[in-house]
């Protein structure tokens, strides 16, 4: 397999000087000052802490005086109405949806934006204004240009113009939209077997297989890996689809607390010596779900220990690299590129088309004998639809430019931009005194917000200064921990991060989101260009 | 001791006893509670503690031997190379009406294509359009920035064609139905399931978690017999049964079956026992009814009785994903609910935009589309049902079709046998796949599906190719 040494170094040699240029920071050797896994999570202020859950309380007890005033009439009701008679059992309990009247509905505005463009680096969003506080919305009809700080656009591939839609139209002609048929039965495509092939190659694996959707790789073929009998060993942070697969598996599910290598084992120690609950019979295979990114922490598994433990353990490793795919790594080639592991040492690698090549679907690879088990008993295979044409062009023709197949350095420049990008808004988020979340590599940039009211003032006032970002909190996120959720894409110039910066300052300071103990609170001023190249491009 | 006691004997004892009372009476306070804490810290040691287990403790040398004696299975077991999924034909080119295989055009009577949208070109159109305006994908769940205004207008259209309130859509048919069950359906709700319901719903009521009664297929006396024995719980357990959901599942026309639900009789028990109905149109969305809007419209009920309408936009759509329509009541739940729909990335638009577009066609004023294909459905049942030897499971109107051989002679060997035969004579055909965990398996099958384009020509010659197929395995 070729490998662009050069290019490896030349990358070595920025990041080492971007880590070196962090005054702050603790003094690393050189191996470890590249791959580092130390993943920042700084402590919440106490102060913090207590003001946010007497936020939450105070927005609780207000929403119980509200119900109460609709109870007895005094207040309209503005929920909808069961249309069926009323001796049915109600179809959710009031407790249930307590979240949803009262604390959801204050601040609905902030999420499911809708979009009137390509979801690329900059976007369109389309204006609501609510005269009820967000129990209606109606569309002003204006469009609103905005960074795009949201989604899950990493290299860029979001775009309506260029190679890749050019083959994606290109194949609707020749194929039309659907087959509407199973793999099992017509819908086995000549172009499914291609990126089939394409993708083992570009992850240097025996085989792989692709599905039409992300959440349903996950939840409708962990099934077919493990069952009765059989433990998992989920990251307390995996996502719902991971959780929803296990579960559906019918095996016993235990989780290990996050990125902790030690719980990790002293957990498979007790499950190897201590078998099965009550009756003590041996777990058949125990199965370690890890993701590469986490969505919500923006931390990276730390790969190198759990393949240590998976050895010595005899346990078999599922890595969910939606995240990570073409996100991470010097080539793009997910966690597996990042910390230079054998490929071959994971046994189940999964990731997404979604993100990286702006596309949708997801794939499982591995060796062949697991893949044809996989061809042969998934859900997915047998009883949905077969991946569209365009969706799978699409990938076909990303893939390329990112392998550099086109005859180009496209890709490879996508790679690095998206490296680069992702170290200079962190590197400045941290110097303004922001409590940022996870690793210093992944595109994934969680600041941390905390109190509810701010999840709604930051989107607002973001969106009010250009820029589209996605702030989350409870549910999503434990109860303290709301946050800023940055999406890093290779599409960013340097104007559009700065301009996005100068907007994080200003509302930083108008919302006090200043809270890190570790780092000192500044005003941001842009970088000159001849400082930026040196510390970032040279 | 035999003999009576003398009366000096009771004497002397009576007066220990007395003596005794008397010491009790003299004795200090601190010495009587001591007495009476031992009394009862006896009784609770024979009759209140429960025996402690003897607890093995392993040394670190016997842990260590464990560990290196526990050998895990192989991960997967081993496959037949053989297995028909693993050598699939590989097609590569358009899949509607005809299908080139082998170099060699065919008939296509095997794909979901019921209203030959595959290939159209106003909806290739209206893709392409899509392609050039948002790109491919969506890049994004529903809640951060994934939500497009084309999304926003497919819902809308759904909402109006079936006369409901709102709509939802989602990105993949499987995942459309199995994640709206759990998300209305939790652990202490009952679900009443017709047993011949397929994957997608049977994964959706075991991730759902409840208690599951399965009723015989299409079979409303069982239904009502179920319906009654819980009726005697609840009777038993009133304050419990206030708290208790009751939910119906069942599918329009059946994939796994190609007959029709008989709806009048499930709403009209609505109402008696009080459950809502989940009604899953998958295969009758756009085949069944005088404008395609399915059961509800053939047999003319009202809408609003059925609580949701879910259903998948990859049959006679000709699209990829599902939609749900029903009332805001029941319909906006999902938003925050369904898995499915909130920890998912959105429909790319170019599939929403040719689901537009299918939909344009479908509400166009003098469409014949659905007149044509039920009329055909019944025709081609006539026909197949004059070829002796053929078992043709389905409503009349079905164009959704299971054909069997009869008795012993329906093995899925033989099924193959007249699938390959059919392909040497350009028909295109296919044996019905399951997985081998379905709640019932159903019997091997043949299933046909008519593409409403299909002339008579072309319906004479499947039949045609059929009957001698037949003759061909019979002997």
């Amino acid at each position: 397999m070729p490998v662009n040494d050069n290019v490896d170094q030349g990358l070595e040699k920025k990041m080492n000087k971007s880590l070196s240029s962090n005054s702050k920071v603790k003094h690393f050797n050189q191996q470890e000052s590249l791959f580092h896994s130390y993943a920042d999570f700084e402590e919440t202020p106490t102060w913090a802490a207590v003001v946010t859950v007497l936020g939450y309380a105070i927005l609780s007890a207000l929403g119980w005086l509200r119900d109460f005033l609709r109870n007895i009439g005094f207040e309209e009701k503005k929920t909808a109405n069961d249309p069926n008679p009323k001796d049915f059992v109600p179809l959710y309990q009031s407790y249930e949806c307590f979240y949803t009247r009262n604390l959801y509905t204050r601040i609905r505005d902030v999420f499911n934006q809708p979009i009137a463009s390509v979801a690329g680096a900059k976007v369109e969003v389309m204006e609501r204004l609510s005269d009820d506080f967000n129990w209606t919305f109606k569309f002003s009809g204006k469009k609103l240009p905005s960074i795009n700080l949201g989604s899950y656009n990493y290299l860029g591939f979001a775009e309506n113009q260029g190679p890749c839609s050019e083959q994606a139209i290109k194949s609707i002609e020749t194929y039309g939209v659907t087959t509407t048929s199973t793999r099992h039965e017509l819908g086995n495509q000549q172009y499914m077997k291609e990126l089939e092939c394409l993708m083992a190659e570009y992850l240097n694996l025996e085989d792989c297989i692709a599905f039409g959707m992300g959440f349903a790789t996950n939840a409708l073929n962990i099934p077919t890996l493990a069952g009765k009998g059989d433990l998992i060993l989920s990251d307390r942070l995996n996502h719902t689809s991971l959780i929803l697969g296990a579960r559906l598996s019918g095996a016993a599910v235990h989780t290990f607390d996050h990125n902790n290598i030690q719980d990790l084992e002293s957990k498979l120690r007790d499950a190897i010596i201590h078998g099965q609950p009550r009756t003590c019979r041996p777990w058949k295979k125990i199965l370690i779900i890890v993701e590469g990114v986490y969505s919500m922490e923006g931390s990276l598994c730390k790969l190198p220990e759990i393949i240590g433990l998976k050895k010595k353990y005899k346990a078999y490793l599922y890595v969910d690299e939606a995240h990570s795919i073409g996100a991470i790594g010097p080539r793009g080639r997910g966690v597996v590129d990042y910390w230079k592991v054998n490929p071959n040492d994971i046994d189940i690698h999964m990731g997404t088309f979604t993100k990286s090549f702006g596309s949708a679907g997801g794939y499982l690879a591995g060796k062949k004998t697991l893949i044809d088990h996989i061809r042969v008993y998934s859900h997915s295979a047998c009883y949905s639809s077969s991946m569209s044409a365009p969706i799978v062009h699409q990938i076909i023709s990303a893939l390329s430019i990112i392998m550099g197949r086109d005859g180009t350095n496209d890709g490879q420049k996508r790679i690095q931009q998206l490296a680069c990008n992702v170290r200079y808004f962190r590197r400045q988020l941290v110097d303004m005194g922001f409590i940022v979340y996870g690793n210093d590599n992944s595109p994934v940039v969680p600041v941390m917000i905390f109190m509810p009211a701010k999840i709604a003032a930051v989107n607002r006032e973001m969106l009010k200064r250009g820029c589209a970002v996605v702030t989350v909190g409870f549910p999503a996120t434990a109860l303290t921990e709301s946050r800023v959720r940055f999406c890093i894409s290779a599409g960013h110039t340097k104007k559009m991060l700065d301009h996005a910066l100068r907007s994080m300052d200003e509302v930083g300071h108008l919302v006090s989101l200043r809270y890190s103990k570790q780092n000192h609170h500044r005003r941001w001023h842009e970088l000159n260009h001849a400082d930026y190249d040196k510390e970032y491009l040279s | 001791m035999g003999s009576s006691m003398t009366r000096g004997d009771i004497e002397s004892l009576a007066t220990d006893f007395y003596d005794l009372l008397e010491s009790f009476k003299h004795a200090p306070v601190y010495h009587l509670s001591f007495e009476i804490f031992l009394v009862l810290a006896v009784s609770w040691l024979v009759f209140f503690r429960k025996p402690r287990p003897i607890e093995k403790k392993l040394t670190e040398k016997e842990k260590q031997e464990l560990i290196d004696e526990w050998q895990p299975e192989p991960l997967v077991p081993s496959v037949d190379p053989n297995h028909p999924a693993l050598n699939v034909r590989v097609l590569d080119g358009i899949v509607g009406k005809t299908v080139e295989i082998d170099g060699r055009k065919s008939l296509n009577f095997a794909t979901f294509n019921f209203l030959n949208f595959v290939g159209k070109q106003r909806i290739a159109d209206k893709a392409i359009q899509a392609v050039q305006k948002y790109g491919v994908g969506s890049c994004g769940p529903r809640g951060f920035y994934g939500t497009i205004d084309i999304h926003l207008e497919l819902e809308e259209r759904l909402a109006r064609f079936f006369n409901c309130e709102e709509g939802i859509i989602y990105s993949y048919g499987f995942s459309t139905i199995a994640s709206i069950i759990p998300a209305y359906s939790k652990r202490n709700d009952i679900l009443f399931v017709d047993e011949g319901v397929h994957y997608a719903i049977q994964k959706g009521v075991e991730a759902s978690r409840s208690h599951v009664k399965w009723f015989r297929h299409n079979d409303i006396a069982d239904l009502e017999r179920l319906l009654a024995e819980q009726e005697i719980l609840d009777k038993k357990n009133p304050k419990k049964a206030r708290s208790i959901r009751r939910f119906l599942i069942i599918e329009g026309l059946y994939v796994n079956y190609g007959d029709i639900c008989p709806i009048q009789r499930m709403v009209e028990l609505k109402y008696k026992y009080k459950y809502r109905i989940f009604l899953d149109e998958s295969v009758s969305f756009g085949t069944i009814g005088q404008t395609g809007r399915g059961v509800t419209e053939y047999y003319n009920i009202d809408r609003q009785k059925i609580d949701l309408i879910s259903s998948t936009l990859e049959y006679a759509a000709g699209s990829i994903g599902g939609f749900a329509v029903g009332s805001s009541f029941v319909v906006d739940h999902q938003r925050l609910s369904a898995q499915g729909y909130c920890f998912s990335a959105s429909l790319p638009p170019l599939l929403a935009a040719a689901a537009i577009e299918a939909l344009n066609i479908m509400e166009e004023e003098n469409t014949t589309l659905f007149e044509t294909i039920m009329d055909k459905s019944k025709r081609l049942h006539k026909k197949i049902l004059s070829i002796k030897g053929y078992i043709v499971n389905g409503d009349e109107i079905s164009p959704l079709k299971h054909l069997r051989l009869t008795n012993t002679l329906n093995t899925i060997g033989r099924l193959e046998e007249i699938v390959q035969f059919a392909q040497s004579r350009d028909i295109t055909i296919t044996v019905a796949r399951y997985l081998s965990d379905e709640h019932r398996l159903p019997e091997p099958s043949i299933r046909l599906i008519l593409n409403v384009e299909m002339n008579d020509e072309e319906l004479e010659f499947l039949c045609t190719v059929l009957q001698e197929a037949l003759v061909k395995v019979t002997t």
